[in-house]
């Protein structure tokens, strides 16, 4: 329980350790944050603040080494925050680094686990798949990116599924089109031997619903990890308000994984939505004073 | 000249067209020689009515009497003796349903009472000015006792169990201390660098605070249950409550919290210098009539509202606020809608609330609240164009700590069970302020906080005979 020593006002430092480019707009960085190193559980996320005038942002947490402390977050380029993190090097350290926060994903043996990750939300699903296949259950991987350059941990899935598949907008790399696309034949190809047990999927939450949209009439327990906007992340702001089955549910306090048969998609897809024009304002205003 | 009786030393304020865009104090603050003025009408009660009123029964009339004689430093040692953050309190406190209105000079319901509020910040303000602080030795003792929250109650309790000599750690879930103080009342009430400040000193003598620990999340309880030898919990009542009406799911509504997170906790007022953004739009409707709710209004009018309406159940009469939270309201333009309540809100194509149905109420019987029960009259629906809402409409215990708690005994609305000596149905687990409450003021937590500490020497002193 050494997280409850030390010297008193002392904030613990989170310094980048490591720093990959992955590609044009994704990065990946190690941090040190020891306690949520130590607490982390597949399917649980962090928030972060770059500095005193920072905000607090939600990110996934790809990996966690609990030897050496830290944690690793992948993040894409979406807005002012993620793209000053971007310049963000070795040696740097972020202010704070709080988590983990939402609740671990069920990990249990289900049987046929077919994952379905989208964008950066493949990072999230990383640990997940690995958890999984660690409890014995027989994972298909589906991933999906815009483009080739932009598919995250290709190799890394690749290596504890039991099936991958690979899908992009156009078509650079694996099949041209959705994720949905491979999932459908899944669905046919699997429904007579044995079926599919359950689907998980961390992504757009166009994609997540087109997912859910896809197992509700064949009735395939689907698990949806929303990423809604979090403020404080502890049950506080109601910010992340989702209804699921009609009833108001905090994904920071109940999540962020629901019964995607359940969630009303349409208002999580919304609310994303509502600080749009300040992110832009936010960025242009980051843009100009950089070049100052 | 020392003038008995008479009317009230007028507080000066920041003029209207000023203040509403700007987040700086509205009371400007005594000058001595106004303290002194106002102090010096005190007729000095045997009884000291505004001592025994008050929740922590600090030395009111101690003080008044100090300030009267220019005894500055002895005035704020006087306070400071049952009031850990008297620059605070003498802010947020509702005095005048507590000790100003027991004055025998504003016993006529003019507001002519002594202005103990605005004495007790002066007094906390002059210290803090002056860097004059309470000394007190502290003899240390191994023990070791665990503070869940930094808000008043948290405060108080973390500062008396240091004065005992225990050693106490903070666990903050937020990544700045202060609790409610930080996250929920602006800086036009409370300026920032006066809770800095408050907070600071517990620092100083000995208090580890640490952030970003949220209990239940991400530090066990089981586990401080073993490091600690005594806990106090006083993580407030931060979960927001929603209306549950239709609409609630638009975009431009907020809960209270929220909206004030983004502005106290995050200074959205400050984009894009500061990165996290709020929206607020032209026509605002905050739901409640409390100090949240004139709080939100306000800092609504501040992000450049045009219209701002208070929309409340109840009248003007019934609302739990401060007066001078409700005056101060009211002055900046704030227009308070009696006696309607909001039954729906509505959307335009993209998303985005436009408007709400309201429907007019009528008071009925006191209700378990002793308020008359607002009654919806049948047929009486309306509509009000509003682009932005937001929900103050009270606040309830976070389920996140106890949910992940079961141990802990809780009551059916939510709060912590707890004996008269603040313990918990576990032993050595002790619990006070809105937590066991669900929701009151600052200086009743404040209160808790202090009766906590007492219980817990008493208890750790038991155990160890």
């Amino acid at each position: 329980m050494g997280h409850f020593e030390g010297r008193r006002g002392d904030r613990v430092k989170h310094t980048i350790v490591r720093k990959e480019t992955l590609s044009a707009e994704n990065y990946l960085i190690e941090v040190t944050a020891p306690l949520v190193a130590e607490k982390y559980q597949p399917g649980q996320f962090v928030i972060i603040r770059l500095h005193g005038k920072g905000e607090r942002v939600p990110l996934t947490v790809a990996d966690v080494n609990s030897k050496k402390g830290t944690i690793v977050l992948v993040f894409q380029v979406v807005g002012k925050t993620t793209k000053e993190l971007s310049t963000f090097q070795v040696g740097d350290t972020v202010i704070d680094c709080v988590g983990p926060l939402g609740n671990p994903s069920e990990i249990r043996k289900f049987g046929r686990v077919i994952c379905v990750g989208g964008g950066t939300g493949v990072a999230c699903l990383y640990p997940v798949i690995r958890a999984l296949a660690d409890a014995g259950n027989e994972v298909i991987s589906i991933i999906g990116a815009r483009t080739e350059s932009s598919l995250l941990l290709e190799d890394e899935i690749r290596k504890i599924s039991a099936e991958i598949y690979i899908s992009t907008d156009d078509g650079s790399k694996g099949r041209h089109g959705l994720v949905t696309d491979v999932l459908e034949e899944l669905i046919k190809k699997y429904k007579k031997s044995g079926g599919i047990d359950r689907v998980i999927t961390i992504g757009p939450p166009v994609m997540m619903k087109a997912v859910a949209d896809l197992t509700r009439p064949p009735g395939i327990r689907t698990i949806a990890s929303l990423n809604t906007i979090v403020v404080d992340g502890s049950g506080m702001c109601g910010s992340c308000r989702v209804f699921v089955n009609g009833e108001m549910k905090l994904v920071c306090v109940s999540g962020p994984e629901f019964d995607a048969h359940k969630v009303h998609f349409e208002d999580v897809i919304s609310r994303l939505t509502m600080f749009e024009e300040k992110e832009a304002q936010a960025m242009a205003y980051y843009e100009g004073k950089d070049t100052l | 000249m020392i003038k008995i009786g008479g009317i009230r030393v007028p507080m000066r304020e920041e003029p209207v067209q000023k203040r509403i865009k700007n987040f700086r104090s509205v009371p400007l603050g005594y000058t001595k020689k106004e303290a002194v003025a106002e102090a010096q009408r005190c007729i000095l009660c045997m009884n000291a009515p505004c001592v025994v009123h008050c929740p922590v029964r600090m030395d009111v009339l101690g003080m008044v009497r100090k300030i009267a004689e220019r005894y500055f430093k002895e005035a704020f040692l006087k306070i400071k003796e049952d009031n850990p953050i008297p620059a605070v309190a003498g802010r947020v406190c509702p005095q005048e349903t507590q000790c100003e209105c027991v004055c025998p000079l504003g016993q006529t319901g003019d507001g002519n009472g002594i202005n103990i509020g605005k004495l007790e910040a002066f007094v906390a303000d002059w210290a803090m000015e002056n860097g004059v602080k309470e000394e007190f030795r502290i003899e240390e003792r191994p023990e070791k006792v665990a503070v869940i929250g930094s808000g008043p109650s948290g405060i108080s309790c973390a500062v008396d169990l240091r004065k005992f000599g225990y050693r106490v750690t903070v666990f903050e879930a937020l990544h700045m201390a202060g609790g409610v103080l930080r996250y929920g009342i602006p800086a036009f009430r409370l300026p920032r660098n006066i809770l800095d400040y408050e907070i600071s000193t517990l620092t100083e003598r000995g208090v580890q605070i640490k952030i970003n620990r949220i209990v239940g999340q991400n530090v066990e309880f089981r586990d401080l249950r073993q490091e600690f030898d005594a806990i106090f919990i006083g993580t407030g009542a931060g979960a927001p409550r929603f209306m549950k009406i239709e609409g609630e799911r638009l975009k431009g509504v907020y809960s209270a919290n929220e909206f004030l997170i983004r502005i106290n906790l995050m200074k959205a007022y400050d984009f894009p210098e500061y990165d996290t953004p709020i929206v607020c739009g032209e026509r605002v409707g905050v739901i409640g009539a409390g100090n949240v709710t004139m709080d939100a209004a306000r800092c609504a009018l501040r992000l450049g509202a045009k219209d701002v309406h208070i929309l409340y159940r109840r009248t003007k009469k019934e609302s739990p606020a401060r007066d001078e939270e409700i005056q101060h309201a009211l002055e900046e333009g704030i227009v308070l809608h009696e006696l309607i309540n909001p039954t729906r809100l509505l959307g335009d194509e993209n998303g985005w609330v436009k408007e709400v149905n309201l429907i007019r109420m009528k008071l009925g019987e006191p209700d378990s609240s002793g308020r008359p029960r607002p009654i919806p009259i049948e047929g009486s629906e309306f509509t009000m164009k509003l682009d932005t809402v937001v929900e103050a409409i009270g606040t309830e215990p976070n389920r996140l700590f106890l949910d992940r708690t079961p141990e802990l005994e809780t009551t059916r609305w939510g709060t912590i069970k707890v004996d008269e000596d603040l313990m918990s149905n576990i032993e050595g687990v002790f619990a006070g302020g809105d937590a066991i409450t669900g929701g009151a003021t600052v200086i009743l937590a404040l209160g808790d906080g202090r009766r906590a500490a007492k219980s817990i020497h008493e208890y750790i002193s038991r155990r160890k005979e």
